[in-house]
């Protein structure tokens, strides 16, 4: 062999050997795009249409098997009373699970406060949630890897594994966790995992007679909570955190936090 | 160097190949960095599955209108045809296998959680009609003059 074709065949041999075989796989964009997470899961909250009921925490608690008459909750409603002079009056009776039934405010220790109706500028409720955030900081305390953000965006919590250290409790800017007093690990809202997966409405979402709560999927264009994002003027809760909730109000007003 | 020089040191590396050890055994093979990256996915797999087995307590009208469609029939010609019929009549679980037969809550707490006079301004709550609960009818249930399923007060 002459060394000119010697070098020749190298480079034919060594260009032919660098090209990997999966570099000449046919690959299906459709097969592609499925690698990429489809779903990332938001909620939307029209406060105009919640009427305070509290039929959504009872689905709630016992959907997910939190017992009923324990002070802790996965989701609560609020009530705003905003007087004529600027005051901001909140409550949330056992976190709404029994509804709003009286027109007393729960003060906690200062007891019931009756406003009269000629005092009330605006009186409403809104329903609070996990709002899965983007950058959840919950999740960056847990020293044990317990809790996490699956991919398609729902913050879970590994029960197995938790330690009740009950970091992430005090990291959540939204106070939506909490101790589960029967399993004695950290809890939260899970947009009812279980359900969401397989199609069906959240527990809170079915139960609401209004249709004031609607999950949905932020990576589906047609998908109406997506739809009220991009066209109504929605808000979100402590923006300035820098979480990015996944939970939008309609109607969201400045005295709500 | 001398003995009791190095003997810790055997002691120190005995220790962190127990604890390797314990480590290898203990922690599960499907515990990892997943998707989200080492901040947010750092987690065991198997946990995700988990949860998406937890059992589903409601099943919505639609399953109840599976049997029951003259009752679901009935109520989505009244007023109250948005109210899924699990919120008054408990969570399904597995009926009608277990439990045979749901609670039904006709007590007056029920109905007032919705219709208990209360000024709300800018919500929904003002469109729905209310009533006093400590005078209108006390210590009588609603279900013994209104008909759930049909409340409209002119078929009284």
């Amino acid at each position: 062999m002459k060394r000119r074709d010697f070098l020749k065949n190298a480079l034919v041999f060594v260009s032919g050997a660098s090209v990997s075989l999966s570099a000449l796989e046919w690959l299906d964009p459709e097969e592609v795009l499925a690698t990429r997470p489809e779903v990332r899961w938001a909620f939307l909250v029209d406060t105009h249409k919640c009427v305070g009921c509290g039929f959504c925490v009872k689905a709630c608690k016992v959907e997910n098997e939190i017992p009923i008459e324990a002070d802790v909750t996965r989701t609560w409603v609020e009530r705003y009373v905003i007087k004529r002079d600027g005051e901001v009056l909140i409550d949330s009776p056992k976190g709404a699970l029994n509804g709003f039934t009286n027109k007393k405010i729960d003060r906690n220790a200062s007891g019931m406060l009756e406003v009269p109706d000629e005092e009330i500028t605006q009186e409403f409720f809104v329903p609070k949630l996990c709002n899965q955030c983007e950058n959840p900081p919950c999740v960056q305390v847990c020293p044990v890897g317990a809790t996490y953000q699956a991919a398609d965006g729902v913050v879970l919590v590994d029960r197995t594994w938790c330690i009740g250290c009950g970091y992430c409790i005090m990291g959540c800017p939204y106070g939506v966790r909490f101790f589960h007093p029967v399993k004695h690990v950290a809890d939260k809202c899970t947009f009812c995992y279980h359900r969401i997966v397989k199609g069906k409405q959240t527990a809170c979402m079915q139960a609401c007679p209004f249709g004031a709560r609607v999950v949905g999927n932020l990576k589906d264009p047609d998908d109406p909570v997506t739809r009220a994002v991009l066209n109504q003027r929605v808000g979100v809760l402590r923006d300035e955190y820098g979480t990015r909730p996944h939970v939008y109000y309609l109607g969201l007003n400045k005295e709500v936090r | 160097m001398k003995n009791h020089v190095w003997r810790p040191l055997y002691v120190v590396l005995a220790l962190v190949a127990v604890i390797l050890l314990a480590r290898l055994v203990i922690v599960p093979d499907d515990f990892g960095i997943q998707d989200q990256g080492y901040m947010y996915g750092f987690h065991r797999l198997g946990n995700e599955q988990d949860w998406k087995n937890f059992p589903a307590k409601y099943k919505t009208t639609a399953y109840c209108n599976e049997c029951h469609d003259d009752k679901v029939a009935t109520l989505a010609a009244s007023p109250h045809e948005m109210i899924p019929c699990e919120n008054c009549h408990g969570a399904a679980f597995n009926h009608p296998e277990d439990p045979e037969k749901l609670p039904i809550d006709r007590s007056r707490d029920l109905c007032i959680r919705c219709h208990a006079a209360l000024y709300t301004p800018s919500s929904g709550r003002s469109d729905i009609p209310g009533i006093d609960p400590d005078g209108h009818n006390e210590g009588f249930a609603c279900s013994e003059c209104h008909n759930p399923h049909n409340p409209s007060l002119e078929e009284m």
